[in-house]
């Protein structure tokens, strides 16, 4: 009889130690985030939670915030930008290198995902000191293009894991009954691997739209982007409309996730 | 036909050897199929172009640019020095600023272990309907502005913060605790802000991995933990250097979580080259300091990818 209690031991403490941690982990990643919302709806001017009343003028106050609206634009304008760029760009890398099992593409590959290794800030330095040596003034378009680096490897990601998942056969086939190469990547490649492409787009949108390490140099007075803004507020006064602003962009990036998850499958093409 | 003996046209004995000549056909049919796919392909290189020469030109070229402005007196590339790596190695407060900064992201990495591995585990192992909506949660918070993330530990964890307020009403503390403006406090929320870029990679070569695996060590005797350390975790290996990697670099180069809940007495390099570069206009200084955090981060890196390799050689070699 000992052999099974002592086998039974093993399995419920092993289920209690993991669930345990997962739990807390879990906690962990979704409690900061309601106390954010909830914070934000309170109706005084201090951070206090639980805050002792509730009210919207955090975020009516908002509409009058036009710096803050104005570095929104920006950074809503380079987001877009720097994604439209790296779908183009990481997509016709994808197709190069992501059917190739050769060393160079291999190499390549590891070339290309390299921006999410190497510290984006000695980058986003590096691009400053790039930009002022060629004489090119610093504008949103700069920003875009220290943007695009960073933004690549996820579409790159995304993009070759659905390419694998492709059968060569239906190229084959597309290509032995006449079709030009052009013709095919349109109305057979593209819509299969038109999921992957959309859900590195959503990635790339939101790891610019929230980038600080190569914004806070590519940056200035007049370009100033969102996330900086509100550092920059949030390091000098703590201010309730960040709260609200924050609410904001909670509210926004959920409404994007599922929209995401219905046409992309996001959380699928990421594991 | 009719003629030949009758064990000749029994299928059932004939097949082997036919199966296996058909099977060579197929595999050399199969070989010049590729050979010719792979020719009519060649024009695919040409897709690399764009982002090829993107690469070069606004990320290769930045970084070599840097490299050559620390090492010249100036941002014109005049004159060659090594007097900014020689000022920053022989300097003991920015050696300990760049070690503080390597030991803040092995610990954040550490945390992150310690709590990733279990929500993998749990992500992987929980019913179809639930793994979606948890996988979902993990997600949430890397697609919510760093900012707003950060923002939120600061109300957390402030002097009049909740956590502070729920100790302090629980009697665990006599006053308040200073975690705002600490190294835990760092590395806590770090660990959090960073957490899903070590749960994905887990969770990817955690479903590779063969159920049978665990389900035959448990069969043959082994208990859970011992099947989970002897069977599950070496071959989780990939997915744990993977997102250590990646948790590792995003640490050391997280200015926003370092600055506002580390505040300015406790400094890392992001910040310093940040001060460096506008504050100070230290450029050529800026730029070494840059290359310096740039071999570090890479050499940790590195040897993330060594272990990994290393204990992969051990079982398997």
């Amino acid at each position: 009889m000992a052999r099974p209690r002592l086998l039974d031991l093993d399995r419920s403490s092993f289920r209690a130690v993991i669930g345990a941690l997962a739990a807390i982990a879990f906690f962990f990643l979704v409690f900061p985030t309601l106390i954010v919302l909830l914070t934000s709806f309170t109706s005084t001017a201090s951070l206090r939670f639980p805050p002792p009343g509730y009210s919207l003028r955090w975020y009516t106050a908002l509409l009058d915030a036009h710096q803050m609206q104005q570095a929104a634009l920006n950074s809503l304008k380079v987001a877009a930008a720097a994604t439209a760029l790296s779908v183009v760009l990481g997509t016709s890398g994808a197709l190069a290198i992501g059917r190739s099992s050769a060393r160079w593409a291999k190499i390549l590959d590891s070339i290309f995902m390299s921006p999410l290794l190497l510290p984006a800030l000695a980058f986003g330095f590096a691009a400053l000191l790039y930009f002022s040596l060629i004489g090119v003034p610093l504008s949103l378009a700069t920003l875009v293009l220290g943007h695009i680096a960073v933004c690549v490897p996820f579409v790159l990601r995304t993009t070759i894991a659905s390419l694998s998942q492709l059968d060569p056969a239906l190229l084959d086939a597309s290509l032995s009954l006449g079709a030009g190469p052009l013709f095919t990547f349109r109305r057979v490649t593209l819509p299969l691997i038109g999921r992957g492409i959309a859900a590195g787009a959503f990635l790339a949108f939101m790891a610019s739209f929230d980038n600080v390490p190569v914004s806070l140099f590519l940056t200035d007075a007049r370009t100033e982007v969102l996330p900086i803004h509100l550092w920059q507020i949030i390091d000098t006064d703590l201010d309730v409309r960040t709260a609200a602003a924050s609410g904001v962009l909670i509210f926004a990036t959920v409404i994007l996730m599922v929209a995401a998850e219905r046409f992309a499958g996001l959380s699928k093409q990421l594991h | 036909m009719t003629a030949a003996p009758a064990a000749e046209h029994d299928p059932e004995k004939r097949a082997p050897v036919f199966e296996k000549i058909m099977l060579q056909q197929k595999v050399k049919a199969r070989w010049r199929f590729v050979e010719k796919s792979s020719r009519f392909d060649a024009p695919e290189w040409r897709l690399l172009l764009p982002l090829g020469a993107f690469f070069v030109l606004f990320f290769a070229a930045p970084l070599v640019v840097l490299f050559l402005v620390s090492l010249s007196d100036g941002i014109a590339l005049n004159g060659f020095t090594v007097a900014h790596y020689a000022k920053f190695l022989t300097d003991a407060f920015s050696l300990s600023i760049l070690f503080d900064t390597v030991v803040l992201g092995i610990k954040a990495t550490a945390v992150c272990l310690v709590f990733g591995l279990p929500l993998a585990w749990v992500c992987v192992h929980a019913h179809p309907r639930l793994r979606s909506l948890l996988v979902f949660l993990v997600i949430l918070p890397i697609l919510t502005s760093v900012v707003v993330r950060t923002f939120a530990w600061i109300v957390i964890l402030g002097q009049q913060g909740i956590l502070n307020k729920t100790f302090l009403s629980l009697g665990l503390i006599d006053h308040p605790l200073r975690l705002l403006f600490s190294e835990v406090g760092v590395v806590m929320v770090l660990a959090q802000v960073q957490m899903p870029l070590m749960v994905l990679p887990l969770i990817t070569t955690l479903q590779r991995i063969d159920p049978n695996l665990a389900d035959a060590s448990r069969a043959l005797g082994a208990g859970h933990w011992r099947t989970f350390r002897r069977v599950i975790l070496p071959l989780w290996l990939p997915g744990l250097v993977a997102g250590s990697i990646l948790v590792f670099a995003a640490c050391t180069t997280a200015f926003v979580t370092q600055t506002l809940i580390g505040g300015a007495r406790l400094v890392y390099m992001p910040l310093y080259i940040y001060q460096q570069a506008t504050g100070a206009n230290n450029w050529p200084f800026a730029a070494a300091m840059s290359v310096l955090l740039m071999i570090s981060v890479l050499l940790v890196v590195y040897l993330l990818n060594l272990a990994g390799r290393a204990r992969w050689a051990v079982r398997h070699g």
